[in-house]
């Protein structure tokens, strides 16, 4: 296999007296799409900011880095995206010059990615006057405009009704397509099912369960991650 | 008493709607002061207020703990320093404005920075606290992060510089101190209204009081406004 694209060992994250996430493996390698599932506060989003470079730690975070010395190419999408005060297409060219992109790029990349999510006609409307699904459809074209080799997405369609669901689901399915490594935390057991390629159950800040989708949902887990599927464990403290 | 509180009144009055010239030059070099001051120290202290939200360094709480006291600092304070640095003797004394409107609008400019700094950091911090982790996550550092939030946050930041703006025009302590009140030169309408009201000329003082709670009261109006305007906004997109 090749090596991974991020990689964590033994990592621990701690928010004051709270450990939130303790002493976890886990390694993401090109084309994977990973669920994390468990309960609230089981550490599934501190494992998302965590493999994003996103927040202090113990122990190791690795990545492949290219020629230059740089890490994958990364993005990610949060439950409730975070929209500037701007047009549609000033959020985009916006994400666009944080990503560094050359000026002379940024156009044909803002408008290749607003066509590719279905939002080219909104692209003068004030972003936050749209709908929720159109946000989160223009958080994901920020994310895809910028070309990520992996894309995290922190409960993406959580706050979202069926139908802006199907299309927020439909699109990380065709960016996954695309080669786009994926690590997605979810509630949403059936998303996971859907979308995933493998499966990990996180409870109280550790990785339970880390296996192939088919095998998650099919074979006999230990009994917590079994509890969760049946939809009987509550919120972790 | 009350006769002679009317009569000043009915006076004051026929000033202010005569467009008394003598009022309208104070009245002026008020609104070119005060304003000048503002427009100054909002360019640095938006600036500076928007990257103490975003940056942590060593010392982060004791700066910010020193900027919130700095918006108690009384304005005759501010004047004596300036005064100081701007006097023949003060190491600014070359520079020869002390007892001209620049030398005003240094005070002033100094008077409300903080004002506009601590204001504008609190704006930026909220907004940070809730969104600065995705803004981290595009690849903004403390600096762009700082000037994003800025310009998302810029009607709130209209209200930090009507209140900048209200704090300037109706302080006398440091313009009277480096400004000296001298009669069509650095004369504006609180220093006026000290001096017309110990003179014993009230109309005219009454007539500057009017303005001034005029100018004040269109302020807070304005605030309001640029408020209520938020709101509906806000409400409008569900945020």
């Amino acid at each position: 296999m090749s090596p991974a694209l991020i990689e964590v060992r033994r990592a621990s994250v701690r928010f004051g007296a709270l450990t939130a996430l303790a002493e976890v493996d886990f390694a993401l390698h090109a084309g994977e799409r990973v669920a994390l599932v468990g309960a609230n506060g089981s550490g599934k989003t501190t494992l998302l900011r965590l493999l994003h470079g996103q927040l202090a730690h113990a122990g190791e975070r690795r990545t492949v880095l290219d020629a230059q010395g740089r890490e994958p190419a990364q993005a990610m999408v949060f439950q409730r995206p975070f929209l500037l005060r701007l047009s549609v297409w000033h959020n985009l060219l916006l994400a666009l010059w944080l990503a560094a992109v050359p000026r002379a790029r940024r156009d044909g990349l803002a408008l290749q990615a607003l066509q590719r999510v279905g939002l080219a006609e909104q692209r003068d409307r004030p972003a936050r006057v749209l709908s929720g699904g159109q946000q989160q459809r223009l958080a994901l074209a920020r994310a895809w405009a910028v070309r990520p080799q992996v894309l995290f997405l922190d409960e993406p369609t959580a706050s979202l009704d069926p139908g802006a669901k199907r299309e927020i689901e439909q699109l990380i399915a065709e960016f996954a397509q695309e080669g786009m490594a994926l690590v997605m935390s979810t509630h949403n057991l059936g998303q996971a099912k859907r979308l995933a390629t493998r499966v990990a159950y996180l409870e109280g800040g550790r990785v339970i369960v880390d296996v192939p989708t088919a095998q998650f949902f099919n074979s006999t887990l230990s009994e917590p991650a079994a509890a969760f599927i049946k939809g009987e464990l509550g919120w972790s403290a | 008493m009350g006769g002679g509180f009317a009569d000043s009144l009915r006076a004051a009055w026929a000033l202010v709607t005569g467009f008394d010239a003598r009022l309208a030059e104070i009245v002026g070099l008020s609104l070119g002061v005060s304003a000048s001051a503002c427009a100054l120290a909002a360019g640095f202290g938006m600036a500076a207020g928007a990257w103490l939200a975003v940056a942590r360094f060593p010392g982060h709480r004791a700066a910010v703990a020193a900027l919130n006291t700095l918006l108690a600092l009384p304005s005759v304070v501010v004047g004596l320093v300036v005064y100081l640095l701007l006097s023949r003797s003060g190491p600014l004394g070359s520079w020869g404005i002390l007892f001209t409107p620049q030398a005003m609008v240094v005070a002033q400019t100094l008077l409300v920075l903080p004002v506009v700094a601590a204001l504008t950091r609190q704006l930026v911090a909220d907004a940070w606290r809730g969104n600065g982790e995705q803004l981290r996550s595009m690849g903004a550092g403390a600096i762009a992060s700082a000037a994003l939030l800025l310009l998302h946050e810029r009607l709130a930041l209209v209200t930090v510089l009507l209140t900048a703006f209200g704090r300037a025009i109706s302080e006398v302590g440091a313009v009277m101190i480096v400004g000296g009140n001298i009669d069509g030169v650095t004369r504006v309408m609180t220093t006026a209204i000290a001096l017309e009201t110990s003179k014993g000329d009230l109309p005219l003082a009454l007539g500057l009081g009017i303005v001034l709670l005029g100018l004040v009261g269109a302020i807070n109006a304005l605030i309001a406004l640029v408020q209520r305007w938020q709101n509906a906004h806000a409400q409008a997109v569900g945020k």
